[in-house]
C-alpha cells in the first residue's frame, strides 16, 4: 500500500469517487460561512472602511494562484520521472484553475486598489509578479492546446513548467529590484508581531480553507473529466481500427 | 561541432535574412519610436535604454523559429540527434550560431542606434557591455522555446508567448545597467546579476532544450 497505487487511473477514479462528495461538502461548509461571516459580520477597518472585505477573496485567491503553480510543478516532476498519466492530467487540470485564481487576485486587487491608492493598477512588484505569473499560465495552457499527441504535450508542458518555475521565481525577485511598491507587506505570518486583528483573522482562515477545498473539488472533477476523455478517445480509436 | 557551427552560419548567410534582417528590424523599431512618442530630446533620452533593449529582444525573437524548424523539415535534425555528439551540444551550438547571426550584430550596431535615440554619451560603453552580457541568454532561452514548438506547423505566435515571459529578468537587469550607466551611477550589481543569468542559462537551459527536442522527434 503506497501513494503510487493511485497512479493507476482505475484506482484513482474509485478513490476520488468516494472522496469527491466529502471535498465538496467541506468546501461548502468552510467557504459559505467564511464569506458570509467576512462580508456581513465583521466591522469596517479603521483605515480601510468597508473595502477591507475584499480581503476574504483577494488573499485566498492570491495564495492559491501561487500554490497551484507549485502543485503543477510537483505533478509535472512526477510525470517526467515516473510517467504516471494521472499526474500529467492533474497538472493539465490544475492550470485553468490557477489562471482564474490569478485573474481573481488581480481583479479584486484592482477593486481594492482604486479606493485605497487612487489607482486601479500600479507597477508595484507584487502586482507585476502576478501579471507575470498570469503570462506563464497562459503560455502553459497555450502549449497544451497546441499539441495533438497527449504524451508529447504532457512532456513538453512538463519541461516548460520546470523552466518556467525558475524564471517565474527569478522575475519575482527581479521586479523587487526594479521598482518600489505600494502594496502592503505580508498580511499573514506566524512569527511577526504585527498581524491582522482576530476579528478579521478567523473568517479569513475559514475562507483560506474554503479556497483550498474548492480547488480540490475543481481539481478532482477536472482530472476525472480528463481521464474519461482519454478513455473515450481510446475507445473511438479502437472502433476506427476495427 | 565546429563544422556544425560553420554549417549553420553558412546557411544563415546564404539563405538571406540571417545577419541583415534582425538589424533592419532593430533599425525600424528605433525609427518608429520617435514617431510614436514625439522627438523631444529629453524624453527620448529617458526611454532610450528601455527601447534599445526591447528592440534587441524583438529582433532576437524574430529569427527564433528558424533555429530548428528548417532542420526539422528536411530531416537533418534527426541525423543530428543520432550523431556521435550529444544533443545538448548540438542545441548549444545552434544557440551560439543564432547569437552570432543576430545577437552579435546587435551588440556592434547598438551604439549607432543609441545615437538615434539621444542616449547620454557615457551610456554607450554600458550599452555594449549590457547587450554583450545579456543577448547570449536571449539566444539560449529562445532556442528552448524553438525546441518546444519545433513540431508545430504554425508555432510562431505560440513561440513568442512562451519565450517573452522568460526574457523578463534579462530585460529588467539589462535595461537597468544602461539606465544607470547613462546617469553615471554604479552599475556593478545589475551587470553582475545579468551576467549570472546568462551564465546559468547557457549552462542549464540546453539540457531542457535537448529534452524537448527528443520528445518532439519521438
Amino acid at each position: 500500500m503506497s501513494l503510487w497505487e493511485y497512479a493507476n487511473p482505475v484506482k484513482f477514479m474509485r478513490l476520488t469517487d468516494r472522496l469527491w462528495p466529502w471535498a465538496m461538502g467541506l468546501a461548502v461548509v468552510t467557504l459559505v460561512p467564511g464569506l458570509i461571516w467576512g462580508f456581513f459580520a465583521t466591522p469596517d477597518a479603521e483605515n480601510f472602511g468597508s473595502s477591507v472585505k475584499v480581503i476574504y477573496v483577494h488573499v485566498p485567491a492570491a495564495m492559491m494562484a501561487i500554490n497551484i503553480w507549485v502543485m503543477m510543478l510537483i505533478a509535472s516532476l512526477v510525470w517526467l520521472v515516473r510517467r504516471h498519466h494521472v499526474s500529467a492530467l492533474a497538472a493539465k487540470a490544475a492550470a485553468p484553475i490557477g489562471l482564474v485564481m490569478t485573474l481573481i487576485a488581480l481583479v479584486t486587487g484592482a477593486i481594492w486598489g482604486e479606493p485605497m491608492w487612487g489607482t486601479w493598477w500600479a507597477w508595484d512588484p507584487r502586482l507585476t509578479s502576478f501579471l507575470i505569473l498570469f503570462l506563464f499560465y497562459l503560455g502553459y495552457l497555450a502549449l497544451w492546446a497546441a499539441i495533438d499527441d497527449p504524451d508529447t504535450a504532457a512532456d513538453l508542458t512538463g519541461v516548460l513548467c520546470l523552466v518556467g518555475s525558475v524564471f517565474a521565481l527569478l522575475s519575482r525577485y527581479a521586479v523587487n529590484f526594479w521598482n518600489q511598491g505600494l502594496h502592503q507587506g505580508a498580511t499573514l505570518s506566524l512569527d511577526k508581531e504585527e498581524h491582522i486583528a482576530n476579528v478579521y483573522w478567523f473568517p479569513l482562515l475559514l475562507c483560506l480553507a474554503g479556497f483550498v477545498f474548492l480547488f480540490l473539488v475543481l481539481l478532482l472533477a477536472r482530472t476525472r473529466t480528463e481521464i474519461r476523455l482519454r478513455r473515450l478517445r481510446a475507445l473511438e480509436h479502437r472502433e476506427r481500427m476495427q | 561541432m565546429i563544422a556544425l557551427l560553420i554549417r549553420d552560419l553558412r546557411i544563415a548567410i546564404r539563405a538571406g535574412g540571417g545577419f541583415g534582417l534582425g538589424l533592419a528590424f532593430f533599425l525600424i523599431v528605433v525609427t518608429l519610436v520617435p514617431f510614436g512618442v514625439g522627438a523631444r530630446t529629453e524624453l527620448l533620452r529617458a526611454i532610450a535604454p528601455g527601447i534599445l533593449w526591447l528592440g534587441a529582444l524583438l529582433a532576437c525573437l524574430l529569427s527564433l523559429d528558424r533555429v530548428f524548424a528548417l532542420d526539422h523539415e528536411d530531416g537533418s535534425l534527426d541525423l543530428l540527434a543520432t550523431a556521435p555528439i550529444p544533443l545538448e551540444a548540438v542545441v548549444a551550438i545552434k544557440a551560439l550560431a543564432h547569437w552570432i547571426t543576430t545577437g552579435l550584430p546587435l551588440v556592434l550596431a547598438a551604439p549607432l542606434f543609441g545615437l538615434l535615440l539621444q542616449l547620454e554619451p557615457r551610456g554607450y560603453p554600458w550599452l555594449v557591455c549590457a547587450l554583450l552580457a545579456g543577448t547570449p541568454a536571449l539566444s539560449v532561452l529562445g532556442s528552448f522555446g524553438a525546441a518546444l514548438t519545433v513540431g508545430l506547423k504554425r508555432g510562431g505566435l505560440l513561440l513568442s508567448l512562451l519565450v517573452l515571459p522568460l526574457y523578463i529578468p534579462t530585460l529588467i537587469f539589462g535595461a537597468d545597467v544602461v539606465r544607470r550607466g547613462a546617469q553615471g551611477l554604479d552599475v556593478t550589481t545589475p551587470l553582475l546579476v545579468l551576467a549570472a543569468i546568462t551564465l546559468a542559462s547557457v549552462a542549464l537551459v540546453p539540457f531542457a532544450s535537448a529534452a524537448a527536442i527528443r520528445v518532439n522527434l519521438r
